[in-house]
This record gives structure tokens, sequence and C-alpha cells, in this order.
């Protein structure tokens, strides 16, 4: 048995599958580096990301299976699941080694549950279309922080470029400590360091505008509401919790 | 002024709340223009309390109105604050709600003040201003106001992505005895404009690319449930009716909530028939996707649908002949009429018999409902039902294993009989 350490990147992840097969592996796993608890007798080899090995086994993917199957492979990969990669490489190999599709044999259980964890970041991605919440700045910037439970920032990317093309925004995921940019021309990836700024004052950060219209949207939310029908349980399904933190219309 | 525009909002959205449509998809509007905002599959961007989406800023732009209806809240006769937006004070809030990613777009309905078309002009100017002047590429749906003029409908497609028009009272002697003043003729006039200009502008753009959309996702309309006498059955034979004579992309169920003490209503703290909406909303799917005939599912034997069990299971339980069912042998038609199977899961079950026969376990991890669907169907197993159940018994087995969502709490919605 070897453990294959890789960076956690998704190239990362096609090179180690490219090396399994290159050094004829036949029982490996993957992990990567930062979480890898060290064992005395399995052996553990460093993956050193390699964008030609990785476009490689894309190829091969491509070839062997359709779009859609690929992409929930890459939807997989960003649930960031503890193992998720092993199921992947399963899932990789299925499709390398059969001369058929298989991509709908729900019976394997990896097909399965890469179409399961897939379904699952979907909805994520699906909730941060909906639940993000722009403020507007002094300096007409639109901001939003984010904190998905999966990595969806690469998912939405597109949706948001489309929709708000003609204003500066920014959405940033405040667990994985990153987001993107929009310039009104293109997206960028950036960093933040939130604490350099810490020290200044804090009051003039949002547009004059701003305030009246989260009160709006406040006293809309609630004026919607038609008391005679309250379901909470169908509140909570559909709005868990964790997300209330972000959103206007749950903070009082 | 600020404080001027939030009471305004306060009062019309209230009003505007009963309207039940929600949905912001069908349409699919790009932006091509560097405009604002999209159309496409829809998004919900929040869920009030009560469990309803909130996908569109749903307002009046008036509470005037000239009729009395007796089930509407912004009846002539009902004693409220009565309030009325500027067209531009609409295009702001729906653009600054919009660009704050608060929703997929408007929802504009009206009272009707003065008459159909001063009304209609109004809505109309909202969706030209939001579309020509700030380049809004957001989903637009409209109200069409019963009787306005066919100029002002054609020009209401243009600029909206769907219209509709509620019918609200399912038969017309029910819309005789709760607004009088009103006819289903006039209903049904924009309706029938509206759908020919649809199919006409439909064709034009399959031939002409650069053709303008007309009202890309459609019409739709609602009926109010509970408030006058009509059966399961009226309501939705009525819908069909619409379905297929309209073309209509959807029909909404709107449980009565009591708002007047009306003595041709039901009265004050009477409790919203929210289960018999839901099993409305489930034949409604049948219809509409799983291959059903209304015809099966209501009929002079059954007028009413149960409200302890879904339609399908109903109809199931009545049809016992019709089972049990091969799972890795039936047409995919067939596998869509066992309860406790989805559209989802009866696709998977095609797609997954290709390469083995399917067992329970199968069955199970795809997310097939087996408490229910388990009486019903064989697959690739020893163990089955070989017990020759009756209707009776299967219904109280299945009642007994599960514990309904929406009965736990209501149980004095339930005929004892």
């Amino acid at each position: 048995m070897v453990t294959l350490l890789y960076d956690k990147t998704w190239q990362g992840l096609l090179t180690a599958i490219f090396d399994i097969y290159d050094r004829k592996f036949s029982l490996a796993s993957i992990d990567y580096t930062e979480r890898f608890q060290p064992d005395v007798f399995a052996k553990h080899v460093e993956v050193i990301t390699d964008d030609i090995k990785a476009s490689r086994v894309m190829a091969g993917l491509q070839r062997k299976a359709s779009a859609e199957a690929v992409k929930n492979i890459y939807a997989a990969f960003l649930s960031e699941l503890p193992g998720i990669e092993n199921t992947i490489l399963a899932y990789a190999r299925l499709i390398l080694s059969s001369n058929q599709s298989i991509e709908h044999a729900y019976g394997h259980s990896a097909v399965l549950k890469v179409s399961q964890v897939a379904r699952m970041v979907h909805r994520e991605k699906h909730r941060m279309e909906a639940f993000i919440r722009f403020k507007l700045t002094s300096d007409n910037l639109f901001y939003a922080a984010i904190e998905p439970d999966f990595n969806v920032i690469p998912l939405i990317l597109t949706h948001f470029r489309r929709r708000y093309a003609d204003q500066r925004w920014l959405i940033y995921d405040l667990k994985r400590k990153y987001g993107i940019y929009y310039n009104l021309l293109t997206v960028e990836e950036i960093t933040i360091d939130f604490n350099q700024n810490a020290g200044e004052a804090t009051t003039n950060v949002f547009h004059e505008d701003e305030d009246l219209y989260q009160t709006l949207w406040k006293d809309y939310f609630k004026s919607v509401n038609i008391g005679a029908r309250k379901n909470t349980r169908l509140h909570l399904r559909h709005v868990p919790k964790r997300y209330w933190k972000h959103l206007t219309e749950k903070l009082l | 002024m600020s404080e001027r525009v939030r009471e305004k909002l306060n009062i019309l959205a209230d009003a505007a709340k009963y309207d039940v449509s929600c949905s912001s998809s069908g349409s699919n509007r790009k932006n091509n223009n560097k405009g604002l905002g999209d159309t496409g599959g829809g998004i919900c961007h929040t869920y009030t309390e009560d469990g309803r989406c909130v996908s569109l800023l749903k307002i009046l732009l008036t509470n005037f109105c000239i009729y009395d209806c007796a089930y509407c809240v912004t009846r002539k006769s009902n004693d409220i604050k009565r309030a009325a937006f500027t067209v531009q004070e609409v295009v702001d809030l729906t653009m600054n709600f919009y660009r704050r990613n608060y929703i997929e777009g408007l929802f504009l309905s009206s009272g009707i003040f003065k008459n159909a078309d001063y009304t209609m002009e109004r809505l109309v100017q909202v969706a030209k201003k939001l579309r020509t002047e700030h380049k809004f590429n957001g989903y637009i749906h409209l109200k069409s106001i019963p009787g306005a003029s066919d100029e002002l409908m054609h020009e209401a497609g243009l600029y909206a992505d769907r219209l509709s028009i509620n019918i609200e009272i399912p038969t017309e002697s029910g819309l005789k005895l709760l607004a009088p003043e009103k006819n289903r003729k006039d209903m049904i006039a924009p309706m029938n404009y509206l759908k020919e200009e649809i199919i006409a502008k439909k064709e034009e753009k399959r031939l002409f690319k650069k053709a303008p959309m007309f009202a890309p996702a459609g019409q739709s309309t609602q009926m109010i449930i509970g408030a006058g006498k009509e059966t399961d059955r009226d309501i939705m034979y009525t819908a069909d009716k619409f379905y297929r004579g309209f073309q209509l992309k959807r029909v909404y169920y709107s449980g009565y909530v009591p708002i007047s003490n009306d003595s041709r209503l039901p009265g004050l703290g009477s409790s919203v028939p929210m289960v018999r909406e839901n099993r409305l909303y489930q034949t409604d799917w049948l219809m509409r996707f799983y291959g059903f005939n209304v015809r099966e599912l209501l009929n002079d034997a059954n007028p009413h649908l149960d409200l302890e069990i879904d339609p399908k299971l109903g109809w199931a339980l009545r049809n016992l002949n019709c089972f049990p069912i091969d799972i890795n042998k039936a047409d995919l038609h067939l596998i869509l009429r066992v309860p406790g199977i989805g559209m989802q899961s009866a696709h998977k079950i095609i797609s997954a018999r290709k390469f083995h026969k399917l067992s329970w376990e199968h069955l199970k991890k795809i997310g097939v409902a087996l408490n229910r669907a388990k009486y019903f169907i064989i697959c690739n197993s020893n163990e089955m039902e070989r017990r020759d159940l009756t209707e009776t018994k299967i219904r109280q087995f299945i009642l007994a294993g599960s514990e309904s969502k929406y009965l736990k709490n209501s149980i004095q919605q339930l005929s004892l009989f």
C-alpha cells in the first residue's frame, strides 16, 4: 500500500493519478500533505504537480467519459471531503479501464458516491448564488463575504460575471481565505489581509444608501410573510441556520 | 423621502403576498449589452418564515381598487391604508435590490384604478423603463389586467418575461357569487390574445434569430383554494383546461387565508387548507410530468383527493391490478406510476439496470421510498411481498410506518369519514 501526497490542488490530484498509473501502483491511496499522518509500515510518496501529466489524465478522462462526468469529478474534488481523493481515483480507474461508458452504473460505489457528492456541491453552489448578499461600499464596490461548506467559488464565478457585468464586485470566502474580484473587465483571484486595516475607522466603509436598502429589504422580508401559514421546519430546511450570519434579512 | 418609500413598500408588499406565483425560470435573457442581470433556471434568494420562496420583488403598484371582490384584501370596501408607488420608485427599488443579489427580478401587480387600460399602461411603463433606460435583463413578471387592450398587452409582452392573469375562483358560479363585478370573459380575452401572440412570435423567432423575444416565460394563473364550495375535481379539471387550452406554463393553487368576516367565505380564524393545497400541487405534477390523465386521479367516484395519502398512492391503491411492476423490465412510464419513485429515481433506475439487475439494496441507495414502493414492485431478490394484501391493508401499513410532515400538527383538517 502506497500513499501519494499531493498539494490539494486539482492539477495535483490529476498528477497523482498519473503517477499511480506511471509507476504501476496497484494498491494506492491519495492524501494531502497537511492532513497526512505517517504510518511506520506504509510507504508514502510526494507528488510533484505537473501540468503536462495533469492534462494527459484530463484528456484521458475526457476521451472516455462525458463532459458531465468530468464536471462531476471536479465538483466532487471541490467538496474537500476526507477520502474523496480515493473515491475519485476509483472512479477514474473505472472510467479508464472500461470500454463502455460506466458513468451511470450506480451499482458501483465510487460512481454513486461521486454523483452524490457532486450533487451536494452543486446544491451548495446554487445556495451561494442565492444567499450571497452584496453590500455597497463607499467606493462603489459591491462586497460579499461567504463561508460555504464546500469550495464553490470556482463554480459560481461565471454566474456572477455574467449577471453583474456593469458593477465592480468582490466575493470573499472567509473560511478558505481567498476571493474573486471583478473589475468590469475580468475576474481575478485575490487574497486580503484583513488584520492590516483593523485599527482604522469602520464607520464610512459603506455607501450612504446602503443602510436604507438593507432596511427596505428587511421590511420587505417581513411584509411578505403570511403569519397564518407559519412553518418553521420548512423555513429552516430551505435556509439552514449556518447561512444566517451573512443574510441581511436574517440579521436583526 | 425614504420614510415614505418604507411605508409604501410595507403596504404594497403586504397586499401582494397572497399571489403565490414566485417562479423566475423559463426565460433565457442573456446579458449581452453589458447591462445588469440575466435570467435562466431561476433562483430562490430567500424563504419566508412560512417556508415560501422569495425570488422576486413582489409588489403592487397601488392597492387602490375599483372592484369589490370578497376574497381580496384590497377590495374597495375594506378599510385599509392605501398607497401608490410612482414608476420611478419601483424602478429604483428593483435596480437596487437586484444589484445586491436580493432578487431575481420584479413581479408587478396592481389594484385597478380608473380603468383597465390606465392601470396596464403604468405597469408597462415600469417594465419599459427598466429594459430600455437601465439595461435591465433580470426577470419581469407583469400582471395582465382583465379588459386591457390588445395594443397594451402586446407592449407588455415585449418587455416582460411572464404575464399572468389570476382566475382566482375555479368555477364560474363561484366567481358570480364572490366577485359579481368581474366576468370570466374579460379574464380570458387577454390570455387568449397572448397565447396566439406567443405562438406567432415563437415561429418568427425560429425563422429570424434577431426577432425580439415575446413573453419568453409564457403565462401563468392562480386559483384560490377553499374560498368557495368547489371540489378538487372542479379545480383540477379547470387547471387541465387552462394547461391545454391556453398553454399555460403554470397554474398556482393558493390556500385561502381568511381575511374577512364575509358570510360567503370561511370566517376569520379558520385554518388555511395547506394539506389540500399540497395534494393539489402533487396532482398538478402527476398531470404534467408523470403522464397521468386528470380523469384517472379525480372523477365522479373520487371528486376529492385523499388528504392522508398522496394522489399517486391513492391511484395505485385503486388500481392494484396494474401491479406489481418489475423494476428490471418495465418501461419508464410504468415505473413513474409506482408510489415512492420520483422523476429522478425513475431515470436512475433506467440507466442503472443496463449494467446489472437491481435489488432492494440498489433501489434504496438510488433514493426510492421503499416503505411505499415495496408493495408495488418486484426486483432482483428473493425477498418480496408474498401476502395477498388488500387495498385497506396496504394503506394501513404505509400510514402506520410513516409520519406525515404535514398532518402532524393539523389534525383538525381531516374529516372523520
